[in-house]
């Protein structure tokens, strides 16, 4: 009933801002759709890793902000994007593997815990890479066909390059669902999410699962840190910003469902883009209003699951 | 057994067994969360027991040493270390009461202690002076207070039904709403650049400005936020609460009203974290949207997991390390590598003691030979 | 018995901890100088800079002033101004220096200053924070700035826009304190020759994506009037060239400096022609900038290829600190009024223009108006097109007209028809 008329609202308030400044309202929707696709990209790593392992990873955004950097120094010396998305991806996953093995091994179970020490470690992350890497701003250069404006009915020019971050969401969101619903891994990792102890029961070395789980949720951390730097550039502070985004889209979507990040992050993104574009001053603050009231009327994400 | 019995059990169960050492061999029946240190002499009555707490040597001790400090403390140390410890202190026991009793870790506590702040900007003078309304100041503490512990109920209503991680995201979520708030709206919050010139009163000749009265209020404000977990934990909605934490389903079928005593904590903690709140804005002579942003939320979840959660002393002990660390890591390091320092302690500490300097305490405690032994309870190893 | 035996070693600890904590007194030998600046966050590219300016004016002297040995004693904030008042009480009360420079971000300034009311005895050097309200609202007597600030940076850019034909102009701007001082600077002399600023388009600080901001820009307008600073500045000019956009730019005084222009990835060529203003350049013609600039580069290996805007205005102010000290030949005596006195009569000519400061304790002097230009090595350099001197607090405009138009803030002041 509350849903029916908070869509009904949205409508109305649509059709009169399309009436108002048509061209405004569709580059907003389609600036949207693409920063949710990279507030997507990012949560997906960190709605992986909390499904199956229920760790609560704060070290997140430190993750994407390592993998950028990789990324940055491998694109500078070779030249190529797509290697520094590579690199990105497997200097975090490295980095992930790396904290499961040495860190979240040992406290399974111990959410307050983990909570703490990641943050620790995201504290201590965020201050080596100042000394590494300095404070300046580091920009990505794309390949050129991805990069420029395109000509879009309604809307004239829109930059190509958010065009193919969301093609680039879409592609990996699939591959995220095909991994987990259709081969042997995913499988082993959606039994583990039901019933850990069955899963290690019935033979499966459930600390290699788990390890790989780890891994391929923080190199999803690095891969969008190459990608949205690319699109936002690069600079001490990004890792915070991209771990509140992450856990405001994970818990509005749910955590441990690749659709209800999918979800959350839609609404993060229309949210934020709508608020600054209609009303800058608050816009925010609507982004967190949000997650709070999810978090309000449904305790466990709007697709969550009972533990 | 009827609840009414019930309690009556637990409190007078609690009261008498608790201070027995277990070497005396008598069955340690110990309520989870009691502090361990025994105060008690079996069979007196509530007033003597309750005196009892607070006249031992012990006590008089640290009470004593806390009282002369000013006088021997430079004004720099008795002000940004001693002062500040206190009132930072007060603001993570909030945290410790709501968390360690609670079982709710809400980082929230610095948003509320904010918005009393804020409040007090608000009310009275300040240098925004088309938004304060100039009031006097005990009038604009107490809306301040009230309004902040109304605002820390909302919380919990809002918060009440979550619960663990969930719990620690909807509070940050709700704190850094509030944060981008006060920096976004000018009308009332004065933006960025918030309120300054927001100066503690002075009361008869003494003016709180100064650096040793201001530390006697700030120490007055946390004995007064010590001693009041200390008692409430013991009272029967303290033990209740902490039953809620253990198993709320059972305490429910018991007929206790879980979400009541849930949001009841909700409040009584955001009083202290509002009275912090005062205190933090008199010591600052000033509120921004900087004060609450989520660095701050999190140094609040820092100080009362250093200092270690089982026992309400902890924040301060919290507090005072991380202060100090604050203020001098940069004479002892590589001036930018400070926050590595801190950093670095926090994790060392979360990894190897997860209950704070308390827990290395009673570690080392234990590896002498002295005291109780360890307990192998495994809600004791709580994080 | 166990207990007394406890009790006994607590009791030890304890005031052995009271003595600790208590704070031993400090002999010294040297002459003590605070220096605060961000070292944390996003400032602190701009901090550390901020840090080698003052290192450099301090070895230019050899390390001595006033014939005493001087030692900064460097603290940090995090640009919030709580932070920055904890660090120079720090500074002032801990380890007992007789001056203090800093801070570097605007509303740490003004929190500072109100901070050295409480503390007479001690005499305060801005940093490089440009507020207007360090200064110009409810002075201290005390704290005094040897560098113009941010609304009498952006002096002489209106008319230099007019000249280059943009009569209408749109903002997008940061939305806090120091663009709206920018902002003042600009339109106190663009609306009063006729120029129009359309709208302002104020984003909350922190903002990364600036795609809907870009579609809100109105097409008839002349040009772009662009106030963020650091990484928001990268981005909004990186996504407004993605987006298509061609209106030419005017920067604000942190919009095209040494930091946006050294940002690590390619240049964008849409940003060549940017015009902006602010109190140096990088390519001044005269002796003293290109020695300043020379002495930078021997003494900073890691530093920016050009010293920055902070390195250069926390130089001058820790020069003059030193100088006065040596005029006064170090006699911090009487409440250091022979040294204030000094300060006060303050006169040099700094790397980018004379240095010397009103009866508010606040600078005037001399604003570069620049172009963004191609070096032949193919780095991005800011060239001088213009000077314009003299400039004081009320931005060129009688003190009773600036008392009409107040400070400045989101609506203040306003030109749009």
């Amino acid at each position: 009933m509350l849903g029916i008329l908070v869509l009904l609202a949205i409508a109305a308030a649509s059709v009169w801002a399309i009436v108002d400044n048509a061209k405004l309202y569709f580059t907003t929707l389609l600036n949207a759709l693409t920063l949710a696709s990279l507030y997507f990209l990012v949560a997906s790593g960190f709605t992986l890793v909390f499904g199956l392992m229920r760790n609560v990873n704060l070290a997140h955004g430190s993750l994407y902000l390592f993998g950028a950097y990789i990324g940055w120094m491998v694109g500078d010396r070779s030249g190529s994007w797509v290697l520094a998305v590579l690199a990105g991806f497997l200097s975090a996953a490295i980095v992930g593997l790396v904290l499961q093995l040495l860190v979240f091994r040992h406290m399974q179970g111990q959410d307050l815990r983990q909570t703490l020490v990641t943050i620790g470690v995201s504290i201590v992350l965020a201050d080596v890479m100042l000394w590494i890497w300095g404070a300046e701003i580091y920009t990505f250069d794309p390949p050129g066909w991805i990069y420029g404006s395109t000509a879009l009915p309604l809307v004239q020019k829109f930059p190509t390059y958010r065009i193919a971050v969301f093609v680039m969401a879409v592609a990996i969101g699939l591959a995220l669902w095909w991994f987990l619903a259709r081969t042997r891994v995913g499988m082993m990792i959606r039994a583990g999410v039901d019933d850990r102890g069955m899963l290690a029961a019935s033979g499966v070395d459930v600390q290699k699962v788990f390890a790989l789980t780890f891994a391929i949720g923080a190199g999803l951390a690095g891969l969008a840190g190459v990608v949205g730097g690319s699109a936002l550039s690069i600079s001490p502070g990004e890792d915070t910003r991209y771990l509140l985004a992450s856990l405001v889209v994970v818990i509005v979507g749910g955590m441990g469902s690749v659709g209800g990040a999918a979800i959350g992050a839609l609404l993060i993104g229309l949210a934020e883009q709508f608020g600054l574009a209609y009303a800058p001053t608050y816009s925010v603050v609507f982004t967190f209003v949000i997650m709070v009231l999810a978090l309000a009327f449904k305790p466990r994400g709007l697709m969550g699951r009972a533990a | 057994m009827s609840a009414a019995r019930w309690r009556r059990a637990m409190n007078t169960g609690a009261a008498r067994t608790s201070h027995l050492p277990a070497t005396k061999g008598r069955a340690n029946v110990r309520l989870v969360g009691l502090p361990p240190h025994p105060v008690v002499v079996p069979g007196d009555s509530r007033g003597r027991r309750t005196l009892a707490l607070l006249v031992t040597p012990r006590y008089l001790v640290v009470l004593i040493a806390l009282l002369v400090y000013p006088l021997i403390a430079s004004p720099f140390f008795t002000y940004q270390i001693g002062a500040q410890s206190l009132g930072l202190g007060l603001i993570a026991l909030s945290l410790t009461f709501l968390g360690g009793y609670g079982g709710m870790v809400s980082l929230a506590q610095m948003t509320v202690a904010g918005i009393a702040g804020y409040l007090v900007a608000i009310f009275g003078t300040s240098s925004a002076a088309a938004i304060s309304l100039g009031w006097a100041w005990p009038v604009a503490v107490l809306f301040a207070v009230a309004i902040a512990t109304l605002a820390a109920t909302a919380i919990g209503w809002l918060s009440v039904r979550t619960e663990g991680i969930y719990t620690i995201m909807i509070t940050l979520a709700i704190g850094v709403a509030f944060f981008y708030l006060a920096q976004q709206n000018y009308t009332l919050f004065n933006g960025f650049q918030g309120f300054n010139k927001v100066f503690a009163p002075s009361i008869g000749g003494l003016d709180f400005r100064e650096a040793v009265p201001f530390y006697y209020l700030a120490l007055g404000c946390a004995l007064a936020g010590y001693f009041l977990v200390r008692l409430l934990v013991r009272a029967p909605f303290g033990l209740a609460l902490q039953g809620i934490r253990d198993n709320p389903r059972r305490m429910n079928s018991l007929g206790f009203a879980v979400t009541a005593h849930r949001v009841a904590a909700y409040a009584v903690a955001g009083l202290m974290a509002a009275i912090g709140g005062v205190l933090m804005v008199w010591y600052n002579n000033r509120i921004s949207p900087g004060t609450l942003n989520t660095g701050a939320m999190i140094n609040i979840l820092i100080i009362a997991v250093l200092g270690g959660m089982r026992h309400p002393i902890g924040a301060f002990l919290g507090a005072i390390v991380f202060v100090l660390l604050q203020n001098f890591a940069i004479d002892l390091v590589d001036r930018e590598r400070f926050n590595l320092v801190i950093g670095g302690v926090f994790l060392a500490i979360v990894l190897f003691s997860p209950d704070g300097l308390l827990g290395l305490w009673a570690l080392v405690r234990a590896r002498l030979g002295r005291g109780r032994p360890l307990h192998s309870n495994p809600r004791r190893q709580r994080s | 018995m166990t207990t007394t035996n406890t009790w006994w070693t607590r009791a030890a600890l304890g005031a052995a901890a009271a003595l600790a904590l208590g704070g031993a007194a400090q002999a010294q030998e040297t002459l003590k100088i605070g220096l605060l600046a961000t070292l944390e966050g996003p400032f602190a590219a701009p901090g550390q800079d901020g840090m080698r300016g003052a290192d450099l004016a301090l070895k230019q002297k050899n390390g001595m002033a006033g014939g005493k040995k001087i030692e900064f004693v460097k603290v940090s904030s995090d640009a919030t101004p709580d932070k920055a008042v904890s660090a120079t009480r720090k500074a002032v009360e801990q380890d007992k220096v007789p001056i203090m420079i800093g801070p570097l971000s605007g509303d740490e300034g003004i929190a500072v200053k109100n901070y050295a009311k409480t503390q007479p005895g001690v005499t305060f050097i801005n940093g490089s924070s440009g507020a207007q309200g360090a200064t110009l609202v409810d002075p201290a007597p005390n704290f005094y700035r040897f560098n113009t600030e941010g609304a009498q940076w952006m002096v002489g850019l209106g008319e230099h826009a007019l000249a280059k034909g943009y009569k209408k102009v749109y903002l997008v701007a940061e939305d806090y304190g120091f663009p709206y001082s920018q902002v003042q600077g600009f339109m106190a002399s663009y609306c009063a020759k006729g120029g129009k600023v359309v709208d302002k388009a104020w984003v909350p600080l922190g903002t990364k994506d600036y795609a809907s901001v870009i579609a809100k820009v109105p097409k008839d307008i002349d040009a772009l009037l662009v106030v963020l600073g650091g990484s928001d500045a990268v981005n909004f000019l990186t996504q407004y060239e993605q987006a298509g956009g061609d209106k030419p730019m005017i920067g604000g005084s942190i919009t095209v400096d040494q930091t946006v222009l050294n940002f690590k990835g390619k240049r964008r060529e849409s940003l060549l022609g940017t015009a902006s203003a602010g109190p140096m350049a990088d390519s001044i013609d005269t002796a003293e900038w290109k020695k300043f600039v020379a002495d930078y580069k021997a003494n900073f290996k890691d530093g920016f290829p050009s010293p920055s805007l902070f390195a250069y205005l926390y130089y001058i102010n820790t020069k003059a600190a030193l100088d006065a000290l040596d005029t006064v030949k170090g006699d911090l005596g009487n409440g250091q009024k022979a040294y204030r006195d000094a300060l006060q009569k303050t006169n040099f000519n700094g790397p980018a223009g004379p240095i010397k400061i009103d009866e508010n304790r606040n600078a005037v002097g001399t604003t570069y108006i620049t172009e963004v230009t191609k070096a032949p090595d193919g780095s991005f350099y800011n060239k001088v097109v213009r000077s314009v001197p003299d400039i004081s607090e009320t931005l060129g405009l009688s003190d009773a007209e600036f008392k009409k138009m107040g400070l400045g803030s989101r609506d203040v002041p306003d030109c749009r028809k």
